[in-house]
């Protein structure tokens, strides 16, 4: 049932006063809390900062760039004016999460992310969740992208969210939210990786002093995952290798990273080939059977024959492989459909149906645009309101409204009235901050968090994630794509 | 009625290629009217790596060609009983929700034309209704071969005033989902007793109704198929349902040769 206008005027009344007004008063600094003494986590953190001299903290900080520099590890952005392979500006002071707050916060994601493989399997089988009336069916059906191939398809292990991105923002001591929920391809592990690394090279003694959990396991964590959905038929050690659109894709960076970590092979379309009934590759022994595809290209791309046939990236035959059960396709084709922002909407609602628990982790309350009051009350708000496009990603596309002038606020307020089901809008949130190292010493930064979750015959979370954080003062834009940076997560051991 | 089909379709390459692939649809199913008795898929020139039944019940054979291969043929062969239901088909029992059928696809995206065809769509007695969209189409558009072609979209053939049933099926499909009916199309081959040697396989449209299920119409012969007609595959449109479709790699050009011959 959509809610009434004065609902909706209620409902936003509680997220101002809670989360929203007078910013300064509520904001939550990771480091700080609401007052000037320190958060318990950051105690060890802050007996050793206090003990170190400013100017070799600056030092080590440009000696960070370099080392990043030589690793090769880059990041290429569309936009103006700007060169298209940058490095990711990276803080070298931690953001630290007690051993407590990531238990609760892990069991959330777990919930989330067990729900979300349910949910997609639901919708290409029974549909359950639309016969109980929990989701409009024109929502599923007729969404580009609900993958009609993939109805009645059971993947390995009915897994379909190998990896999960989700992307959490905190808001007080207790409160934390879902922001987005990253099913299809989500990157930056590799970030969470080398940031860790480079923290340890050139910070040696403060892991010595302060106990943080390690996250190197994870490509290990990914291989052995991988492996235990193998396609049924497969026999002896199963091979993967990690499908690439090639070196002009954003994340070529990490796509080799992994490849490299796991120890399998880095493969682009081309290389590959129908050979017996199975996906081979071509290697100079002859063609080798892969069993698990690791993908980092999107649906539309993955096979010209089945999809999108001017896609010279893909796999033609790929899919009827798939469907005949001969390899694994990690994220599954059709898992997309999650991070649409109008089933966001639903998330709640979708753990519930399929959990039978109530979510451990929020959702940020989203206005569906499609809904005519709804959009009655979002153009009357703009100014106070994030604006997303619902099949949108990577921050591309959206309008801060707080931030924008008066003139980006109509035009996108008549993009808005020509095509609202396009839309979604959300209160924008206090985002906790975490300070960062500048000229005068330490100042407060917004921060998100994205926690890696690997789903197989376990679920596995690599404690911390990646912590992306926006660089401007009083930011709320964290996305590397729109100048954000990241930081060193640190999990603490008990 | 006892019906027997030899589909050859023979594609010749100018220039040897060195490795493409076909997704053929080209088995019937046993269903309401229809028993298949037997049914073979011979393939020479290439080779059959894999098959399943896809999201529609169709089942797929993919194939590939390698080795320098200039010449391949796909023969279907086989034997099958009909009987006449008068075009129905019967209520809605696979895992595709209905309501994916309204989804318009490129090919069957409405224009003006459409939009006026799909006027004459009631929801009371949208049987009848149905009948008479059927007329009203196939006398805009009059059956004429090669005016158009297997890219040409509905709107498109109906503008033009002249097509083939590929492009009637389209726009009873385009016209009944403007009007939100699920409608889908279907591959088959159609038993002419004058006319035994074809060198085309047939299609028409199926289109949901309540209470009475999917119901087909051959807008270009202005009947619902009955026990001439044998149904092979479905889809959201021609290119959904094709019965081949490939993808090559290398400068060749292809020359198809199709023959159909369905006999008693």
């Amino acid at each position: 049932m959509p809610l009434s206008l004065t609902e909706i005027m209620q409902n936003t009344k509680i997220n101002n006063t809670d989360i929203n007004s007078d910013q300064t008063k509520t904001q939550f600094d990771e480091m700080y809390g609401t007052t000037d003494s320190n958060r318990l986590p950051y105690d060890g953190y802050n007996e050793w900062f206090k003990q170190q001299d400013p100017k070799s903290l600056k030092k080590k900080s440009n000696e960070a760039e370099t080392i990043f520099r030589r690793s090769g590890i880059t990041f290429s952005v569309h936009g103006k004016n700007e060169p298209t392979e940058r490095l990711i500006p990276f803080d070298i002071v931690p953001r630290i999460i007690s051993s407590k707050e990531w238990v609760a916060l892990s069991r959330g994601l777990e919930q989330r992310v067990t729900a979300i493989n349910s949910f997609i399997h639901d919708i290409y089988h029974g549909q359950e969740i639309i016969r109980a009336g929990v989701i409009p069916e024109e929502l599923i059906i007729k969404n580009q992208a609900y993958l009609s191939k993939m109805i009645g398809v059971n993947p390995p292990g009915d897994v379909y969210t190998h990896i999960a991105g989700i992307d959490i923002i905190r808001t007080s001591e207790n409160e934390f939210f879902v922001l987005e929920d990253n099913v299809r391809t989500p990157s930056g592990v590799s970030y969470m990786l080398e940031n860790r690394e480079t923290m340890m090279q050139m910070f040696p003694e403060l892991f010595a002093s302060v106990r943080v959990r390690s996250v190197s396991d994870y490509p290990k964590n990914l291989c052995r995952s991988l492996n235990a959905v193998a396609p049924p038929g497969c026999q002896g050690a199963p091979t993967i290798a990690v499908l690439t659109p090639g070196i002009y894709n954003s994340a070529y960076f990490e796509h080799a990273f992994l490849a490299d970590h796991m120890g399998v092979e880095l493969v682009e379309g081309s290389d590959l080939r129908v050979v017996n009934g199975k996906i081979a590759m071509r290697t100079i022994l002859g063609f080798q059977t892969i069993d698990i595809l690791y993908r980092r290209l999107d649906d539309d791309y993955l096979d010209p024959l089945n999809f999108n046939p001017d896609s010279m990236l893909g796999v033609p035959g790929l899919m009827d492989v798939y469907k005949a059960g001969n390899i694994t396709i990690a994220n599954a084709p059709g898992t997309g459909i999650a991070d649409d922002k109008a089933i966001y909407s639903y998330m709640p609602e979708i753990v519930e149906f399929y959990t039978g628990t109530r979510p451990l982790l929020n959702n940020v309350p989203t206005y569906r645009c499609s809904e005519t009051d709804t959009l009655a009350f979002v153009l009357d708000n703009l100014s106070d309101l994030v604006v997303k496009e619902v099949h949108g990603s990577g921050g591309y596309g959206m309008l801060v409204g707080p931030a924008a002038s008066k003139r980006e606020l109509s035009e996108f307020s008549k993009k808005l009235v020509n095509k609202p089901e396009n839309y979604i809008a959300q209160p924008t949130l206090a985002l906790s901050t975490v300070p960062i190292l500048v000229k005068s010493g330490l100042a407060p930064r917004h921060v998100d968090l994205r926690p890696f979750v690997l789903m197989s015959d376990k679920i596995e979370i690599t404690p911390g994630g990646l912590t992306r954080v926006a660089l401007k003062e009083n930011s709320l834009v964290v996305n590397s794509s729109q100048g954000g940076g990241t930081k060193d997560t640190w999990v603490l051991n008990e | 009625m006892l019906l027997n089909v030899t589909h050859c379709t023979n594609y010749k390459f100018t220039a040897p290629v060195h490795y493409a692939l076909q997704q053929v649809k080209l088995t019937p199913a046993t269903r309401f009217g229809q028993r298949v008795i037997s049914w073979n898929v011979e393939i020479n020139g290439g080779r059959k790596e894999l098959s399943y039944i896809d999201e529609y019940n169709n089942k797929v054979d993919l194939l590939s060609i390698t080795n320098n291969t200039s010449n391949i043929s796909i023969k279907c062969s086989g034997e099958i009983e009909t009987t006449d239901t008068n075009g129905i088909i019967g209520l809605h029992d696979e895992l595709v929700p209905l309501v994916f059928f309204t989804r318009t696809t490129e090919l069957t995206t409405p224009g003006s034309m459409i939009r006026n065809f799909s006027k004459v769509i009631t929801r009371d007695n949208s049987l009848r209704s149905f009948y008479e969209l059927s007329a009203a189409i196939i006398d805009a558009v009059k059956y004429k071969t090669d005016t158009t072609n297997v890219l040409t979209r509905a709107e498109d053939a109906a503008q033009s005033g002249s097509g083939v049933c590929q492009d009637h099926a389209h726009i009873m499909i385009a016209a009944a989902r403007y009007a939100g009916f699920p409608a889908r199309y279907v591959n088959g081959y159609l038993y002419i007793q004058d006319k035994k040697e074809q060198s085309a396989s047939h299609a028409w449209a199926e289109i949901y109704l309540d209470a009475i299920g999917w119901v087909g119409f051959d807008v270009s012969n202005g009947i619902s198929p009955n026990d001439l007609y044998i149904r092979v595959a479905v889809g959201l449109d021609a290119h959904d349902a094709a019965p081949i479709k490939g993808i090559r790699y290398g400068d060749q050009d292809e020359s198809l040769l199709v023959s159909v011959i369905v006999e008693q």
